[in-house]
């Protein structure tokens, strides 16, 4: 069936089965493959992308649910941070991106993009959260590599905080 | 993994959706978050044929007192409850449950509707719902009905609502007292081993995960009507429970959780 969304700021429609899941049709149908499939079973919070804003899990919802949504996915965050100005590095990252890499915050980068969706979704609902509130708010993302001290590091030091 | 093929229907209204559920029979399932659905239809252990997308009913997103009684729309998310300022005067227990269940990413998608629907033993919000004494109202073809929360599961990942019925509403009372949730795990995000929640300052006592439905540890609350001290009537609340067993735990030692759970919990919600 028909759907239409918005993704990354560009109006997208395609003919999709209702059992698509929007973590495959944005990675196979849009190109998208910045979002990744990790546990598949909405543990890993590696599709994490945004719905109107906030954190979901890519491959826990059919693209046919994501009707009339804006979606924004990895890709889109530095489109988002070139718009607004608040990008400052040399190749506009957006600054959860630019903290990430500051703070040696992934090793093998497979969680990567989820880790950052999800801490932005975080940012937007607790502007200024704890190191607690930081890592109870990426509850659903796992990383096997960092044992998460430098990805709380980077998320706190977009807020001012320090760990 | 994908889920098995599918028709989808979006319905415009709880009315249109009893009547898809009517026409459609019990091969379909109404789709509210789906956090719960979706993936029990990826692992092929649910495969309706029809599924009717209920989780666009922006009107069913509600939580509204009215005396001494909270009404809350099946549609409503739990990250809505959990940021609430009603829940936080008038129901702090809800609040903080909701805030419990799965992880922020679920939380943005999960509805206390399909929730309550799913009725999974497990799951925290409709134990907090059965220890509050709520209600469930459910629309059908012949009408709205109101079902007490203790009447409403019957047995694993069962309820009494009818094939072509939908849970249109939650309703709570509203400044019960002492409260108090206690989940215990031991993996972020994960369900509860044994999760035991009081509200009304003893008076409702409920079990997370002790049998095949949430279950109100009932010899404990008479023991406590009968003044009992809460350290001792908490020594009886796995009675006339059929904990299950699974790699988290045996049932010796959920008995020994809900105990535990139950002690701290009568303390937090200042039952003496």
């Amino acid at each position: 069936m028909e759907v239409s969304m918005t993704v990354n700021g560009s109006a997208r429609s395609a003919d999709v089965e209702p059992r698509t899941l929007l973590v495959h049709h944005l990675r196979e149908e849009l190109e998208l493959t910045g979002t990744n499939v990790g546990c598949d079973t909405s543990s890993c919070g590696a599709c994490t992308v945004h719905i109107d804003g906030r954190s979901v899990k890519s491959c826990t919802m059919l693209a046919v649910q994501a009707e009339g949504a804006a979606i924004t996915t990895i890709e889109g965050l530095a489109d988002t941070a070139r718009a607004n100005g608040s990008s400052t590095g040399e190749m506009d990252w957006h600054p959860m991106q630019e903290a990430f890499q500051q703070c040696h915050a992934l090793q093998c980068g497979y969680c990567t993009p989820g880790m950052v969706m999800a801490a932005t979704s975080l940012l937007g609902e607790k502007p200024n959260p704890t190191e607690t509130e930081v890592r109870e708010g990426l509850e659903g993302n796992l990383c096997r590599c960092t044992g998460y001290h430098n990805i709380v590091k980077a998320v706190l030091s977009t807020t001012g905080g320090a760990s | 993994m994908i889920p098995a093929a599918f028709d989808y229907k979006v319905a415009e209204s709880a009315e249109h959706a009893v009547q898809l559920l009517t026409e459609y029979g019990d091969e379909s399932k109404l789709l509210a978050g789906g956090h719960s659905l979706i993936p029990m239809m990826k692992f092929r252990l649910a495969t309706p044929t029809v599924l009717i997308d209920v989780g666009r009913l922006s009107d069913m997103r509600y939580i509204r007192r009215d005396g001494g009684q909270i009404s809350i729309g099946a549609m409503t998310r739990h990250e809505q409850l959990e940021n609430s300022d009603v829940l936080a005067e008038a129901c702090p227990l809800l609040k903080h449950v909701a805030s419990l269940v799965g992880d922020p990413s679920v939380r943005h998608r999960g509805t206390l509707g399909g929730t309550m629907a799913h009725a999974d033993a497990a799951s925290d919000l409709p134990a907090a719902v059965l220890a509050l004494g709520g209600t469930i109202v459910a629309t059908g073809p012949n009408g709205t009905r109101e079902i007490a929360a203790s009447e409403f599961f019957s047995g694993y990942f069962e309820s009494v609502l009818a094939p072509d019925e939908m849970i249109t509403e939650i309703k709570v009372p509203a400044d019960t007292g002492g409260w108090s949730y206690q989940k215990f795990n031991r993996r972020a995000q994960d369900w509860a081993i044994v999760g035991v929640a009081v509200a009304d300052g003893g008076s409702g006592i409920s079990l997370v995960n002790m049998g095949s439905t949430p279950l109100r540890a009932s010899a404990t609350e008479s023991a406590l009507r009968g003044g009992a001290a809460a350290v001792d009537a908490a020594l009886m609340a796995a009675e006339g429970t059929s904990p299950p067993e699974d790699h988290n735990a045996d049932a010796e030692y959920r008995t020994h959780l809900a105990q535990a759970l139950t002690a701290r919990a009568l303390a937090e919600a200042g039952a003496s």
